[in-house]
C-alpha cells in the first residue's frame, strides 16, 4: 500500500470521536426513519403472532420461504464481518486497520437480524426453548439433539456470544480513550466502567495484540461450522430435490463469505460518504478488498457449477425437473438470471479494472448487486426445492409471500442499518488504537530514488540485541 | 504503608526509555515501574522488561470444561428421554459431536476472553498517577512505591525531561 498520511494521535481523536462527541445533522432523522421501519415490522410481527402463521403465504407444499432464505442470506453476511477481521489479523494484513471494527460490529447485528426470522417463523417463538434448553422437568421431555434445530441455536449462539465477546475486548482501549474524551460525567462514568481501568501498560497491550490473534483463531473454527450448519438444514433432510447435497457446507461457506465481504466493502464505501473518513478509509483499501472478492466470487462460481454439475450429471428425472424449475420457468427463471447477472457476470468483470476497484462508489453499487444476487439465492435454493414436493393432489400449491412477511424482512434490513448507526453514535466505528499502532510501526523509507512508507512488523527480541551488541 | 504513585508525561520515546532507565540507576525495581502509551508500541521500545503471561492455558481450560458439560447435556438428555429412531442407538455420536464441538469453542472462547482480562490485571478500580493525555500520544512512566521514595522516583523522572509536571496519585 503507497498511499499514506501521516496523522498526530491527537487528530486521530478528534476526526474518529467526532461523530461521538457530536450529532450529525442526518443522524436523527436516519434513525427516526429506520426505527419506524423496525416498529412496523415488529408490529407485523405481533400481528401475525395473534392471528398465526396463515397471514403469512406458507402453505403447503412451501412450509419454508421468506424467512428462512432472509435467515441464511444474514448469517451470510454475519461470517464476512468475523472472517474478514480474523483472516486479516491472522496474517497481519496491514490494510485490515479501518475495516476490522465495522466488519466485526456489522457480524454482531446481522446475527441478532438472522435469529430474528427463524424464531417469528415458528409462530410462537417461546416454543423454541422447548427444543433448545434442557428445562422442562415437569413433562421429561428434552430437546433432540439429533435434529440440526438443535445444532443451529448452539452453533449460531456461540458465535453471537464470541462475537459479541471478541468485539467487546477489542474495544477496550478505545473505550479508555472515550473515559478520557468525554466531558458528559455521566458519559464519562460510563465509558470509565466500560474500559475497566485500562491505562495502556505493556503488558495490558501485548495481551491485547495476543487477544487479536488469539481469538481470531479461535473465531475462525467457529465461523466454519455455523454456515456448515446451517446448510446441514437442508443437507441432512431426505426428500426434497436440490437439498440433499454433499457440498453444500463448502457451497454455503464461500457464499457467506462472498455475501459478507461484498456488505463490508458497502460499509467501507458508506463510512466514507456518512462520516467523511476519506482520510482513513482510501482507495487503495478499496482496491485491496475487490481483489479479495474476485478471488472469493470465483470461487464460489465454481462451487455452483459443481452443485449443478453434480445434480444434471445424474440424469435423474425428479433432479431435472427441479432445475428447469429454478432456471427457466416463472417466476423463478427471471429471479435465477438477476441471480447469476448480479453475483457473478457484472460485478466480477467490473472488478478487473482498477479505475472500478479504486472507486468507493463503483464498490458500492457493484456489491450491492452482490447481495440482491445472493438473497435471490438462498430464495432459489428454499422455495423451487419445497414446491416440488407435490406427492399427493391436496399438497398441490405455490408460494406467494405477504405483505408481513415482506415487512418482516424488510425490518431485519432496517434493524441492522439501524444498529450500526446506533453503535457509531457512541462507539467509534475504526479501531483508533489500530490506526495509531499502524503510522507508530510506519516510517519512509528510501528505496532507489523513491520514498515510499514501509511498515515494521515488531522488533528483534532482546537476547539479538544482547548477542550482537 | 500504603503506596503512592507518581507519573513523568514525554513526548520522546527516547526520553520515556531514558527517564526508564534512570529510575533503575536511582534503584528502583522493575515491578515498580510502569510505562503508560496510547498505542501498542513494538515490544522493548522502551527498554521495559517483557511481560510473562499463561493467556495460552486459558482456551485449552475453557475447552475442556465447554466439552464435558455438552457431553453431559447431549448424553443426558438422550437418556433422559430415550426416543428410538429407526432402529439407531439412543447415543447418537455424530450428532452430539456437533454439540460438543460448539460447546468446547464456546468454552475456550469465554475463558480465553477472561484469561485476557485477568492477565491483564484489569479491572483496575484505582486509576493511580494517570492523565488523559497519555491517550492523546503521550508516553507516561510510572513509579509506585513507598511515600518515602517518592522523592527520589521524581528526581529521576524530572531528570529525562519531562513534558509538565509530575503527576502524583494514590495506589
Amino acid at each position: 500500500m503507497q498511499e499514506h498520511t501521516q496523522l498526530s494521535h491527537k487528530q486521530i481523536n478528534d476526526d474518529l470521536l467526532v461523530d461521538i462527541l457530536t450529532v450529525p445533522k442526518w443522524w436523527l432523522p436516519a434513525v427516526a426513519f429506520l426505527s419506524l421501519i423496525v416498529l412496523t415490522g415488529l408490529g407485523a410481527f405481533f400481528f401475525m403472532m395473534y392471528h398465526g402463521l396463515g397471514v403469512t403465504g406458507l402453505n403447503r407444499p412451501v412450509m419454508w420461504g421468506f424467512f428462512i432464505a432472509n435467515f441464511v442470506f444474514w448469517i451470510g453476511i454475519s461470517h464476512a464481518g468475523i472472517m474478514i477481521s480474523a483472516i486479516l489479523r491472522l496474517t497481519q494484513a496491514e490494510w485490515r486497520r479501518p475495516i476490522t471494527r465495522a466488519a466485526e460490529v456489522m457480524t454482531v447485528f446481522s446475527l441478532i437480524a438472522a435469529l430474528h426470522t427463524p424464531l417469528m417463523h415458528v409462530g410462537r417463538p417461546w416454543r423454541v426453548l422447548y427444543w433448545i434448553f434442557p428445562y422442562d422437568f415437569s413433562r421429561g421431555i428434552w430437546p433432540n439433539i439429533r435434529s440440526p434445530f438443535v445444532w443451529d441455536p448452539s452453533a449460531v449462539g456461540t458465535y453471537l456470544i464470541a462475537s459479541s465477546l471478541f468485539v467487546f475486548v477489542c474495544l477496550i482501549p478505545d473505550l479508555a480513550i472515550l473515559r478520557d474524551r468525554v466531558k458528559n460525567p455521566i458519559g464519562k462514568k460510563i465509558y470509565a466502567q466500560l474500559a475497566l481501568g485500562f491505562r495502556g501498560t505493556p503488558r495490558q497491550w501485548r495481551l491485547q495484540i495476543i487477544a487479536g490473534i488469539l481469538l481470531s483463531a479461535l473465531v475462525l473454527p467457529v465461523f466454519v461450522s455455523v454456515h456448515s450448519i446451517v446448510s446441514w438444514d437442508f443437507a441432512v433432510l431426505i426428500g426434497v430435490e436440490g437439498w440433499r447435497s454433499t457440498i453444500f457446507a463448502p457451497y454455503f461457506i464461500i457464499g457467506a463469505i462472498h455475501s459478507g465481504v461484498s456488505a463490508v466493502a458497502m460499509l467501507m464505501a458508506l463510512s466514507v460518504w456518512l462520516y467523511g473518513l476519506d482520510k482513513y478509509i482510501k482507495p487503495d483499501h478499496f482496491d485491496a478488498i475487490a481483489r479479495l472478492l474476485i478471488v472469493v466470487a470465483t470461487t464460489w462460481f465454481f462451487f455452483f457449477f459443481l452443485e449443478w454439475v453434480y445434480a444434471l450429471y445424474t440424469l435423474e428425472s425428479p433432479e431435472i425437473a427441479l432445475r428447469e424449475l429454478q432456471a427457466f420457468e416463472w417466476p423463478y427463471g427471471p429471479l435465477f438470471a438477476i441471480f447469476v447477472i448480479t453475483s457473478f457476470v457484472i460485478p466480477v468483470p467490473m472488478w478487473l479494472f482498477k479505475r472500478v476497484r479504486r472507486s468507493a462508489a463503483l464498490m458500492f453499487w457493484t456489491t450491492i448487486l452482490v447481495n440482491i444476487g445472493m438473497w435471490l439465492e438462498r430464495f432459489l435454493i428454499v422455495i423451487p426445492g419445497l414446491l416440488r414436493r407435490t406427492h399427493m393432489t391436496f399438497d398441490w400449491g405455490t408460494y406467494h409471500p405477504s405483505i408481513i412477511e415482506i415487512l418482516i424482512v424488510v425490518e431485519t434490513f432496517a434493524f441492522v442499518c439501524l444498529g450500526m448507526l446506533l453503535f457509531a453514535k457512541v462507539l467509534p466505528l475504526i479501531p483508533l488504537f489500530d490506526i495509531k499502532e499502524g503510522m507508530v510501526n510506519r516510517r519512509l523509507i528510501k528505496v532507489g530514488r523513491r520514498v515510499i512508507p514501509a511498515t515494521i512488523r515488531e522488533g528483534l527480541p532482546h537476547h539479538y540485541y544482547q548477542e550482537k551488541h | 504503608m500504603a503506596k503512592r504513585s507518581v507519573l513523568g508525561l514525554y513526548t520522546e520515546e527516547d526520553s520515556a526509555a531514558d527517564a526508564l532507565d534512570n529510575l533503575r540507576e536511582a534503584g528502583f525495581e522493575e515491578d515498580e515501574c510502569e510505562i503508560l502509551t496510547g498505542v501498542p508500541y513494538p515490544e522493548g521500545t522502551f527498554g521495559e522488561a517483557e511481560p510473562e503471561h499463561h493467556l495460552y492455558r486459558w482456551p485449552l481450560i475453557g475447552a475442556a470444561c465447554g466439552f464435558t458439560i455438552a457431553l453431559l447435556i447431549t448424553a443426558g438428555t438422550e437418556l433422559a428421554y430415550p426416543l428410538v429412531t429407526g432402529g439407531k442407538p439412543i447415543l447418537s455420536i455424530p450428532a452430539m459431536a456437533i454439540i460438543m464441538y460448539e460447546g468446547s469453542m464456546l468454552g475456550a472462547i469465554i475463558f480465553t476472553i477472561i484469561g485476557i482480562i485477568f492477565e491483564s490485571r484489569l479491572p483496575r478500580i484505582f486509576m493511580g498517577a494517570y492523565s488523559e493525555k497519555i491517550t492523546e500520544g503521550h508516553i507516561g512512566v510510572t513509579v509506585t512505591t513507598d511515600e518515602t521514595r517518592t522523592d527520589a522516583a521524581e528526581t529521576a523522572l524530572v531528570k529525562a525531561g519531562i513534558d509538565g509536571e509530575i503527576i502524583r496519585g494514590w495506589e
